[in-house]
């Protein structure tokens, strides 16, 4: 009675690790989820949970030598991505999955104008050339909505500001109608008002297109206005995925209250910004038990002993924690 | 007719601007020297290698028994000073252009290609760049020239052979920090080749400092091939290469100061000139002051 819906992504226990002298990092550590057609998915953690890791691994895109992909599957628009040859994997980059990184100084290659920058990719993949390239240049920094584009063209990226630089990134990944785009903590390098302004425009590109989204960062409030569904990653592992409402409402991972309770509230005075106390575990040295043990306040002997499995606790949510049930009867019993 | 003019002149305002805090001494007397270079038979007023023997050891023509057909006097063949000046300008710099010419394309092609793959095709180029910096230079230049004689082109080789290194060093440096970079994931994310994302990507990357390293190495080159040929092992006579003509002029330095010191002149202003040069194309591409 297995219903199989077909999705634009899905990761099987996804493993990358990273060799080195001082031993095996373990950054993503067997994840599985999946990014359905349109929607956007959110991947939220701490810095070095392996969220950035696990964008490039979908890419086979990970630091070599030291880093490879050990295990899993990524089945993109039903063919494994891992498996293919490096010619097929090529055709893959850029037209199908293109990304957006977090610093928007360095995305862009000083050296050249925006208009040659923009257009090597669609030139790349759309063999034109001349005039009608042009035209599609400056049609694709329209798309982002950037003033004036027939002159801005001819600019180099220290000429922008930090919010038209990541535009123009996100025009370069736009440009080849992707049918996902990996965005890495897009908005960490623009200051709070230009990042609201290219949240709301990314998401108008998002619902014009009909692309999927995996957008990676490490800020509930981002999640909350730009994700229909997300996963919390801790340590290299996935360790609640759900609903973006569910989440907010219901959240059964003691990581994921932890990080909510650090959200500043606006109806609620704060002296002190919650925090979490301790260290995440070194990727090198983990725990044999859940990773999160040490800092959980209700961790028990099994936690330190043992990898909870991942728990469906509703419809899209799952949790990785031994003590779900207890919150689930926790919950009922304040809701009654 | 106006707009014409106006961009004209817009133009002429950006030339300037890029120009400014530019030592203006020193480009002068370059400018000057590749024009010598350029037009150096045209210039020179007699043979810089035949020379009349009734006219020989003329000093200069404010000393006494000097002429002002021979300016700067003559050598003990009696050839013009002059005119070996002149037409040596041209051997010392085409020396330095295709000198660094060629060393600067292997150590361009070496560096970034041992930065971007790293692994052990750098391990390998990077010791193949420490063989060639352990190699003594003059050895190696009186090696070659008892091996298969002085010529233009062995001593270009022999200068090649020594600067290569560092261009390779230099510009692996840069690629290292480069290929880190955002924009060349984003490349290899768009499909770009490993060849393109170097050539598109990195090497333009790399040109300013390229270009600062050449200006400053051309001068040393231009010291380089004087000293090799102040020891004869360098340009053969009788062609008029500066650092040929201070050698010779070495027997008579107590009584015939001018043979030396003309050739000498050249070198050291020539050489000034582009260091100074190349110390202000540094400052004015320092990646940290190019924004402004």
């Amino acid at each position: 009675m297995e219903k199989r819906i077909t999705f634009l992504l899905e990761v099987e226990n996804l493993k990358t690790y990273f060799f080195t002298r001082r031993g095996v990092i373990k950054a993503v550590d067997g994840i599985s989820f999946y990014v359905k057609k349109g929607e956007t998915m959110g991947l939220v953690g701490e810095s070095g949970c392996g969220k950035t890791i696990t964008g490039l691994s979908l890419l086979r895109l990970v630091p070599e030598p030291a880093g490879r992909i050990v295990e899993g599957r990524v089945i993109f628009e039903g063919e494994d991505v891992l498996k293919k040859s490096p010619a097929e994997m090529r055709k893959i980059r850029g037209s199908k999955i293109s990304m957006i990184l977090q610093d928007s100084m360095t995305s862009l290659n000083p050296s050249f104008r925006i208009g040659n920058q923009v257009g090597e990719v669609i030139r790349l993949h759309g063999m034109v050339r001349g005039r009608t390239l042009l035209q599609k240049v400056i049609e694709a920094l329209r798309l982002v909505r950037i003033p004036a584009a027939e002159t801005r063209i001819r600019d180099y990226p220290h000429q922008m500001s930090g919010g038209m630089r990541q535009r123009v990134t996100g025009a370069i990944a736009l440009s080849c109608q992707p049918s996902l785009i990996i965005a890495d903590e897009p908005t960490t390098s623009l200051d709070v008002t230009i990042q609201a302004q290219y949240l709301r425009l990314l998401k108008e590109l998002q619902e014009q297109t009909k692309t999927s989204l995996l957008f990676i960062t490490h800020d509930f409030g981002i999640v909350a206005r730009m994700c229909d569904r997300v996963a919390v990653m801790y340590a290299g592992k996935i360790v609640e995925t759900a609903e973006t409402r569910d989440i907010f409402d219901n959240p059964r991972h003691p990581y994921t209250r932890a990080l909510m309770s650090c959200l500043p509230k606006i109806e609620v005075q704060l002296k002190i910004l919650a925090a979490i106390d301790g260290q995440p575990p070194e990727l090198g040295d983990l725990p044999p038990g859940c990773r999160f043990a040490p800092r959980c306040s209700e961790a028990s002997e099994k936690c330190w002993r043992y990898y909870p499995p991942q728990k469906v606790i509703g419809r899209d949510h799952g949790v990785s924690c031994w003590n779900v049930h207890q919150y689930q009867d926790g919950e009922s019993n304040r809701g009654s | 007719m106006a707009v014409y003019s106006q961009k004209a002149f817009k133009n002429l305002c950006s030339i300037a601007s890029t120009m400014r805090g530019a030592p203006k001494i020193p480009i002068v007397i370059l400018v000057m020297v590749f024009m010598t270079a350029i037009f150096a038979p045209l210039i020179a007023p007699h043979s810089p290698t035949v020379g009349s023997l009734p006219d020989r050891m003329m000093p200069p023509f404010w000393a006494k028994g000097g002429s002002l057909n021979y300016p700067m006097g003559t050598d003990a063949l009696g050839r013009d000073m002059l005119s070996r000046v002149i037409v040596g300008t041209r051997i010392s710099l085409s020396i330095a252009l295709l000198a660094v010419f060629f060393a600067g394309s292997i150590g361009t092609i070496v560096g970034l290609v041992s930065g971007y793959f790293g692994g052990p095709i750098d391990v390998f180029l990077m010791r193949m760049v420490d063989i060639a910096l352990s190699i003594p230079l003059i050895l190696l230049a009186i090696i070659l020239a008892a091996a298969l004689g002085v010529s233009f082109t062995n001593i270009i080789v022999v200068i090649v052979l020594l600067l290569w290194p560092y261009y390779a060093r230099q510009v692996r440096g840069e690629t290292l920090s480069i290929k880190e970079r955002d924009f060349v994931l984003l490349a290899r994310v768009a499909n770009c080749s490993h060849t393109r994302i170097i050539w598109r990507h990195i090497l333009p990357n790399v040109v300013p400092s390229l270009l600062v390293l050449a200006t400053l190495q051309a001068a040393f080159v231009i010291l380089v091939e004087s000293s090799l040929s102040f020891l004869g092992v360098g340009i053969p006579p009788p062609a008029p290469a500066w650092g040929l003509m201070v050698g010779e002029g070495r027997v008579y330095l107590a009584t015939a100061l001018w043979l030396s010191f003309w050739p000498g002149l050249a070198i050291f202003l020539t050489v000034l000139s582009m260091n100074l040069f190349g110390d202000w194309l540094r400052d004015r591409l320092d990646p940290k002051l190019r924004q402004i």
